[in-house]
């Protein structure tokens, strides 16, 4: 979950890192009103999760409160990569003398967070790593605090900065790595890092991602940002029909039905369970096939819950047919998965034997399963068939 | 031989009282693994399928040697879960919980790394050595676990529990056995990566081949590539990559924790274009796995 911009400012400032004066508005006056409160020049954003915000006009400069007006007025009503401003944020403009890098992130090799920095700061680092990797610097740290702090000092002073600075910068770095162990980040990052014409460092701008798991953990932060649980903060908001699914989910503790992602084909899908889902969806569009949602069922879920996720899926416009595959179960059962589809089937109106295009779902308790297919002559593969060739045959269906 | 668990391994389960870890309790039994114990904070004095239940681990350690640890306890309590058996000197953990933040994570391993335990997971079905004994869920019923999986020369690391069952019953069906199959989990991070079990798998005289199934997210495909190619593994190496069109659509959550794309180098065709360069075989379905892996095995021994 990416934190807005103004969100990470909040987050990184509590735990010590120097940040401008400044704040949020949803309306031009509302803007004005802070410029005038930070007084003197200010620079306005846009608070979207998309990046590319400079180049798209959502950045801009105000020497008085009416120019914020004005700029408040055109950066709120700006679309950037799809997404219209949370608000914008007013903050003080600094005179910058240098630009740093500074950010945390997982080593998923060394399995410990690693801190890194680069004196060639306001560009993207991966950039930055890729054509002046001499001036990029990593060092990884525990994840028990106290932290050592050492470390940070060790990692500045490797770019062979000295002095005041070297204390400034590691400082902020300490504060910057414990912000992401106390809150559970897995990205938190400030670029740039800006050193001030007298000499002072300070935050210009940051980001920071909290994943999923987190959450949780991390509610009481997340209220006080104001971030309510329905927030995703994919790559585009839930529709309609990816809420229901995530109720459907939560209606019900036993397995999981969910991660429901909507799609414009005519073929439904309940499939699973995590690696198979993937599998099975890269199977049915390679086959040709155009999915109607992507999902993923496993750990067993309950007959009610499956039932559910069905009439969800045939619900929606435009399914001719749902497919049923996973792949050999070990813990989810195949006979409760077979009544529970069978049953949202039924309710929703239709005949299994013909809704349904093919059922291919062999492990626990298949023999159970099977009967009960048979029973309502729905057409079901066992082990034998491969789930490529199982997604084949249901696109197949779809398409005659 | 396998790697990991075999015949004389003894383990205990973590949360046996839970829903999912009685049965699993009852599959590891009825497939003759060595289940000596279990532990439920509360619970000590009961017992399932007639393993003794007792509340903390150094009950156990103190009275009989155990080998591992199977924790299948809520995400709220998996870290101290998994503090208590390491430092009760148990050497291998296997994580089946999911939905462990990725900081606690981090933590269980450097724990471990301090008193040279092994991580498997978290978010995994466990370790299975066909014949031998099997430390986890994967594969179900033991009657379903023995149709899944038969003894072999082909060693199976994969990122999703399910899925390493899929393709066990493929080779199975084929004729090639297993010798260790590794649910190794499906988080962003893992205990043991493929290149860190590879030594493992290299050692051991009965693997001919490794499968791997891989997904797009994390560095772990670049390092297993990178070992291949720097090792020079004995080992012909058979990948198969799952998510595929997560390529196009950067930003959105699909599958299990780890498959998040955070940069270039977690795309599928990136990873699959290290692997390729690596000369690791990568199989565009499940099915076309043994066949792959036949021909490798034979240029091998033609070598």
């Amino acid at each position: 979950m990416r934190f807005y911009e103004f969100e990470a400012k909040a987050l990184l400032g509590q735990a010590g890192v120097p940040v401008a004066k400044g704040g949020t508005a949803t309306t031009s006056d509302e803007a004005a009103r802070i410029a005038a409160s930070v007084g003197g020049e200010v620079v306005l954003k846009s608070q979207v999760l998309s990046g590319g915000r400079m180049k798209a006009g959502g950045v801009k400069f105000a020497a008085t409160p009416d120019e914020a007006r004005a700029a408040a007025e055109h950066i709120l009503k700006l679309e950037i990569g799809g997404q219209m401003p949370r608000c914008v944020l007013i903050d003080s403009k600094q005179p910058v003398k240098k630009e740093y890098y500074a950010g945390v992130i997982y080593d998923a090799v060394a399995k410990l967070p690693v801190a890194i920095f680069s004196d060639m700061g306001g560009i993207d680092i991966e950039e930055v790593a890729e054509k002046n990797p001499e001036h990029v610097a990593r060092v990884h740290f525990s994840t028990f605090q106290p932290l050592q702090e050492f470390k940070f000092k060790e990692l500045v002073a490797s770019l062979g900065i000295s002095g005041n600075e070297l204390n400034q910068i590691s400082r902020i770095i300490a504060r910057l790595a414990k912000a992401f162990l106390t809150y559970g980040l897995t990205l938190a990052e400030i670029n740039p890092l800006a050193q001030l014409e007298d000499g002072s460092f300070i935050a210009l701008d940051s980001h920071c991602d909290m994943e999923e798991e987190a959450r949780e953990q991390q509610s009481a932060v997340l209220d006080e940002l104001g971030i309510g649980r329905e927030e995703t903060r994919l790559a585009r908001p839930p529709t309609e029909f990816e809420i229901r699914g995530a109720e459907v989910d939560a209606s019900d503790h036993r397995g999981v039905a969910g991660r429901v992602v909507e799609f414009d084909g005519n073929l439904g899908c309940v499939i699973g369970a995590g690696g198979g889902s993937l599998t099975i969806f890269d199977a049915l569009r390679k086959h040709g096939g155009k999915p109607a949602n992507y999902c993923e069922i496993g750990g067993n879920p309950s007959v009610k819950k499956t039932c559910e996720l069905t009439k969800l899926i045939l619900s929606k416009p435009g399914v001719e047919k749902i497919c049923v595959i996973m792949n050999v179960v070990s813990n989810t059962r195949v006979d409760i998965v077979a009544r529970g589809v069978i049953k949202g089937v039924i309710e929703s109106g239709y005949d299994p034997a013909e809704k349904i295009a093919i059922f291919r779902i062999p492990g626990s308790w298949e023999e159970e399963g099977y009967k009960i297919l048979e029973k309502f002559g729905v057409d079901y593969a066992d082990r034998t068939v491969p789930m490529s060739e199982a997604a084949r045959r249901a696109v197949e269906k779809v398409k005659a | 031989m396998s790697i990991l668990v075999d015949e004389n391994t003894t383990f205990i389960i973590q949360g046996i009282t839970g829903r999912e870890a009685v049965s699993m309790t009852r599959e590891c039994l009825d497939y003759g693994a060595k289940v000596v114990a279990g532990v439920t904070p509360g619970r000590g004095g009961r017992d399932v399928h007639g393993v003794p239940v007792y509340d903390t681990v150094a009950e156990i350690t103190a009275k009989q040697r155990v080998d591992a640890s199977v924790l299948t306890v809520p995400p709220a309590a998996i870290r101290d879960a998994a503090f208590e058996a390491i430092e009760n000197g148990v050497k291998l953990l296997v994580i089946v919980t999911e939905r462990i933040p990725r900081l606690e994570v981090a933590q269980i391993v450097e724990l471990a790394n301090r008193y040279g335990a092994r991580l498997i997971g978290p978010n995994c079905l466990g370790v299975m050595s066909p014949g031998k004994t099997r430390v986890g869920g994967m594969g179900g019923s033991a009657v379903a676990a023995r149709k899944a999986y038969q003894p072999g020369p082909i060693g199976i690391m994969s990122r999703s529990g399910g899925m390493t069952t899929e393709i066990a019953n493929a080779l199975t069906a084929s004729g090639l056995g297993q010798s260790t199959a590794v649910s190794i989990g499906g988080d962003a991070i893992v205990g043991s990566t493929y290149a860190e079990l590879m030594p493992l798998f290299e050692a051991d005289p009965e693997t001919k081949a490794i499968v791997i199934y891989s997904e797009p997210g994390g560095p772990m495909e670049a390092q297993l590539a990178k070992y291949v190619k720097e090792q020079k593994s004995r080992l012909p190496v058979v990948a198969f990559m799952a998510g595929r069109f997560m390529d196009e659509m950067p930003g959105m959550r699909f599958g299990h924790a780890g498959t998040i794309v955070e940069g270039k180098a977690d795309t599928t065709s990136e990873k699959i274009a290290r692997m390729k360069d690596a000369g690791i075989s990568v199989a565009e379905e499940i099915a076309e796995i043994p066949g792959i892996v036949k021909q490798r095995l034979a240029e091998a021994g033609s070598r």
